[in-house]
């Protein structure tokens, strides 16, 4: 013990050290390499699932718009697959950008609340409480959307459409069924909010208390230390916490599958029904009946939905590590 | 003058301390209204919480009875009451099951080598590409697992393991980042006691790092199988439906909770020729799916519950 | 230390019992097995056919899916060693699936052409294939107007509603065959299918058949139209109608209750839907000619008096030899089951569907009976 006590790198010469036997050494390097080779796996199923996507999407690329036009159900004549892609990549971006917009500012009120406002005995469970959003089976969210919100948020949409109409995301005609892409973008939010409030609690909590009673001692109120203390260290987190809820909410299904009445089109009319479908929605609603040149279509698509989400979360880490690496200490 | 400057430093004195305590009244004001709209934010977000369990648990608690849960569905048609939902809770922990096989060897291993082995640019890249796995959306996943068996097996096979590896591509990336974090806060200490009582390497990480964890482990591998055991979207893609009670994930279909809800749901009302009876309930179907839609709920709340208490009351007080 | 090794030991054993009592109770909540079949719904004689053992794959149409239901629950019921399967992976599926020989029985919306009909003929050989409409449903022309539950609606009429000319339920083409109602003045929301299904398909050859001009659209599985308000499967459709006031839709006849449905103009008069009316469109169209003894395809005819014109027909595939004796002598009895009075009725029962006529079951019986293997 007196020995390893000097220099913080310890187990690098504490193992040399150590009486070895052979099988021991064996299990050892056996065991390193197990575990090293599982490290290796998830790069290699990350590797496969695009390269299995890509496989059973090639059909799908390198086909002629013709055939495409007589094997895909929904496919019209003489369109390009990437013409074909676009408005859905739009209704997936649309929608998830909507969900976003919503849930952010709610989700830093309650990463605030429970680490800055809540008495501290409560704030453990109220997260739990949140976190528990993120535990509902998203079929579920989809019945809830259906059956409760639909209804629910339908006169809000109705007033919505009558004083800004001349908005343009609340233009044209605001669907009795309540079956639009708005509605389905307070159900996404809901699913995001337990994801984003999770990771900015995290760094809400990492503010150095030191900066924050400073600013108590100036005299500052709550608000305040939250403002010029909490925020601005808080801020490329949440950001990048913000990222991931829109990596969710990108590839959300069912919710989007069950509530959503679709159409193919780039349109911002989000309270007029038939205007938008999402990637994910789009595959569900229509693989179980699909064969031939329409599933490597639909594979094709899903291969857009993961190179989107890929790029999103991949945003979202880069900030997360660019970050870690500034603030050092911790 | 001595009065006056007297009340001039009284009046001094009131002002600072009407300033100190007082604040000044806009900065009052806006802090008075940010409170408010952060507790409002919590207030908003339990909304939909209270509301969802609260449909749920009034929609399907009717439905739930002995018979519910200990029949399946086979030669239950139209609007025949009696039939239940064991295939599909069956379907379920059984797929489940089989996803957590596979993920949890994986994921604790390369938990493991991220803590104890990984340095360098190759331990950089698996944490990266872990974090950036977690948001694989689950419909890609199933995709992926119908590519891959399809490749293997041909085209138009349904069988619960390409279900449970749609599910191990989601489940995997938890378990590395729960089980991660879990290993990290076992202290230093304890290896390098291990270490200088000449215990090797691997037998320090099996008997001292996971024994002092366990509990983090268990707990993190209860969240991530109740991350996946509602997933719905992969399901309906590689399992394929049936009624019947099957165990088997190697031969043929199986029913999941999450899929028998939709497809419940999807079904909607049945025909009664003699209308309403005993026999006949015409929207029993959508009953039916609420019933799922509860026992899943349910499962998914227990697990979470478990996996709270499991590391509240039986992780080791270090300090 | 030994504070450390006494905690981690408690700690192992805890945890595992707390997962262990967990597992045990969702294991827990069943251990019965399959219930003992539906009693009085399905098959009652379950004495004699009670020969046959094995599991028979079929696949297809999943607007079948319901009536299949119960021809599964009939025929397994009758035959408790037997499993019958049905994916209901839609027309395309299904008639690749019995063309490679995935299924040993098909459902499809539209009778086999082409490609798909050499692709069986092949897998089938010398026995030819088997073709039947063993599911024949109305479909109904649904709409969400509070106090009205029927209309007269003209084919060029329903034509011009789903293609968005007619705009108002007040309109006049409207109000000129439906005197005695008072129709408000509600803007038109048309629903229809987002998914690509046998219904629409069906009823778009209706629409394309009695109302060329309206509808030029050329029939298949997916809505033409862009811009309509539209729902996931049937409920999807029906739910969407029933929120959303003004709404009109198609759907299988079977799932419209609460919404007031169209009497479709057949002639000059006007037709309600009805099993009995669909039955009789079906059984009073003549037969395909030029086709094989055992391929029976109906060639609707829409103005016939007295019918309903707008049905759904799915026919039934299977082949006349099969490669083994067990699939042949299973495929045998569940077709026969499936098209015999007694299957038709527990069809109509569970799906509203419309029973096959005496005339088609005696064309195709003898080609079904003589299902061998080969």
């Amino acid at each position: 013990m007196t020995t390893t006590a000097s220099g913080p790198p310890v187990q690098a010469p504490a193992r040399r050290r150590t009486r070895r036997r052979t099988t021991d050494r064996g299990f050892n390097r056996a065991f390193r390499w197990i575990a090293v080779g599982s490290g290796v796996l998830m790069l290699a199923v990350l590797a496969a699932v695009a390269l299995f996507l890509l496989v059973q999407a090639w059909p799908a690329l390198t086909a002629s718009e013709d055939d495409l036009a007589a094997s895909v159900p929904r496919y019209p004549a003489d369109t390009s697959l990437l013409a074909y892609v676009g408005p859905l990549v739009f209704g997936t971006l649309l929608a998830a950008a909507l969900a976003l917009a919503l849930a952010t500012p709610v989700a830093m009120g309650i990463a605030l609340f429970i680490s800055h406002y809540a008495p501290p005995k409560l704030a453990q469970v109220l997260g739990y409480l949140v976190d528990l959003l993120a535990a509902v089976p998203s079929v579920i969210y989809g019945l809830w959307g259906i059956f409760v919100l639909g209804p629910a948020v339908l006169p809000v949409w109705e007033w919505l459409g009558q004083v800004l109409g001349w908005f343009p995301l609340f233009a044209g005609t605001v669907s009795p069924t309540s079956r639009v892409l708005a509605t389905v973008s307070v159900v996404l939010a809901v699913m995001i909010l337990p994801i984003i409030t999770a990771v900015s609690r995290e760094v809400f909590l990492q503010t150095p208390k030191l900066h924050e009673e400073a600013a108590l001692a100036l005299g500052a109120t709550r608000w305040e230390v939250v403002r010029t203390a909490v925020l601005p260290f808080g801020r490329s987190g949440v950001i990048s916490a913000a990222m991931l809820g829109l990596g969710r909410a990108l590839g959300e299904t069912m919710a989007v599958l069950m509530i959503l009445s679709p159409g193919f089109l780039y349109s911002f009319k989000i309270l007029t029904s038939a205007q938008h479908q999402t990637i994910a929605a789009y595959i569900a609603a229509d693989f179980p009946e699909a064969s031939g040149l329409a599933v490597n279509t639909l594979v094709a698509t899903g291969l857009v939905l993961f190179v989107i989400t890929l790029a999103v979360n991949m945003g979202a880490r880069a900030i997360v590590a660019r970050r870690k690496e500034f603030s050092g200490a911790n | 003058m001595t009065t006056t400057t007297a009340a001039a430093s009284a009046d001094a004195t009131e002002l600072t301390r009407a300033l100190l305590t007082a604040a000044d009244p806009r900065r009052r004001r806006v802090d008075r209204t940010m409170r408010i709209l952060i507790w409002g934010a919590f207030a908003v977000a339990m909304v939909p919480l209270v509301s969802l369990v609260w449909t749920v648990l009034s929609s399907g608690f009717g439905r739930i009875s002995l018979d519910f849960l200990t029949l399946s569905m086979r030669n239950i048609f139209g609007g025949d009451p009696s039939g239940g939902i064991y295939h599909a809770i069956a379907g379920t922990l059984v797929i489940t099951a089989l996803a957590t096989v596979i993920s949890v060897p994986i994921g604790l291993l390369t938990a493991i080598y991220l803590v104890e082995y990984g340095r360098g640019a190759l331990a950089r890249a698996v944490t990266f590409f872990v974090d950036v796995m977690t948001g694989i959306p689950s419909i890609v996943a199933g995709l992926f697992a119908v590519a891959l068996f399809t490749l293997i097996l041909g085209p138009g096979v349904r069988i619960g393991l390409i279900g449970a590896v749609a599910l191990s591509v989601l489940m995997i990336p938890v378990v590395v980042r729960s089980c991660e974090e879990m290993l990290k806060l076992v202290p230093n200490e304890l290896r390098e006691a291990s270490y200088a009582l000449g215990v090797p390497k691997w037998l320090t990480i099996v008997k001292v790092v996971l024994r002092t964890s366990v509990a983090g482990l268990t707990t993190g591998i209860l969240l991530a199988v109740a991350r996946v055991i509602g997933e719905t979207a992969p399901l309906l893609v590689t399992v394929g439906v049936t009624d019947s009670i099957n165990f088997d994930p190697f031969e043929g279909r199986m029913m999941t909770l999450p899929v028998f809800a939709y497809r419940q749901y999807s079904q909607g009302l049945a025909t009664c020729p003699g209308g309403e009876s005993a026999t006949c309930v015409p929207d029993i179907a959508i009953q039916n799916g609420w019933g799922a839609a509860l026992v899943l709920i349910v499962i998914v709340l227990v697990l979470n519950l478990a996996g709270r208490l499991v590391n509240r009351w039986f992780s080791p007080k270090l300090r | 230390m030994e504070r450390h090794v006494k905690l981690s030991r408690f700690t192992r054993a805890g945890s595992a019992v707390a997962v262990g009592a967990l597992a045990l109770s969702l294991a827990a909540c069943g251990s019965d097995p399959e219930p003992a079949g539906a009693e009085g719904t399905g098959s009652t004689d379950a004495a004699d056919g009670s020969t046959l053992s094995g599991e028979l794959n079929g696949g297809g149409a999943s607007s079948q899916e319901s009536a299949m239901e119960a021809w599964r629950a009939g025929f397994q019921s009758a035959n408790p060693d037997v499993t019958v399967n049905y994916d209901p992976v839609g027309s395309g599926g299904g008639r690749t699936g019995f063309g490679d020989g995935t299924y040993a029985f098909a459902g499809s919306d539209a009778a086999l052409e082409e490609e798909d009909l050499a692709a069986a003929e092949a897998q089938c050989g010398p026995g030819g294939i088997i073709e039947f409409p063993g599911y024949v449903s109305p479909i109904a022309v649904a709409f969400n107007l509070p106090g009205v539950d029927s209309l007269n609606l003209k084919p060029q009429v329903i034509a011009d509603i789903f293609n968005g000319t007619i705009t108002s339920w007040d309109d006049k083409a409207i109000a000129a065959d439906n005197p005695d109602v008072d129709l408000p003045q509600t803007a038109i929301t048309v629903v229809h299918r987002s998914d690509d299904s046998g219904t629409t398909e069906n009823f778009q050859e209706y629409l394309s058949a009695v109302a060329p001009d309206e509808w030029p659209h050329e029939p298949e599985g997916v809505w033409p139209i862009k811009g309509q308000e539209s729902a996931q499967g049937t409920s999807g459709v029906i739910g969407a109608a029933q929120s959303g006031e003004g709404a009109i839709t198609y759907a299988d006849a079977s799932q419209v209750s609460g919404l007031g449905t169209v009497a479709v103009g057949v002639g000059d008069d006007f037709v309600p839907y009805s099993a009995e009316a669909a039955a009789e469109v079906v059984a009073q169209s003549p037969r395909v000619e030029g086709t094989s003894e055992g391929v029976y395809a109906i060639d609707l005819q829409r103005d016939i008096a007295g019918t309903y014109p707008i049905v759904l027909v799915s026919y039934s595939l299977a082949c006349g030899t099969y490669a083994d004796e067990a699939t042949a002598e299973l495929v045998k009895g569940f077709m026969t089951y499936l098209a015999s009075e007694e299957g038709q009725q527990a069809a109509a029962d569970a799906a509203g569907s419309a029973p096959l006529s005496a005339d088609i079951r005696d064309a195709v019986m003898p080609s079904i009976e003589a299902i061998a293997a080969g």
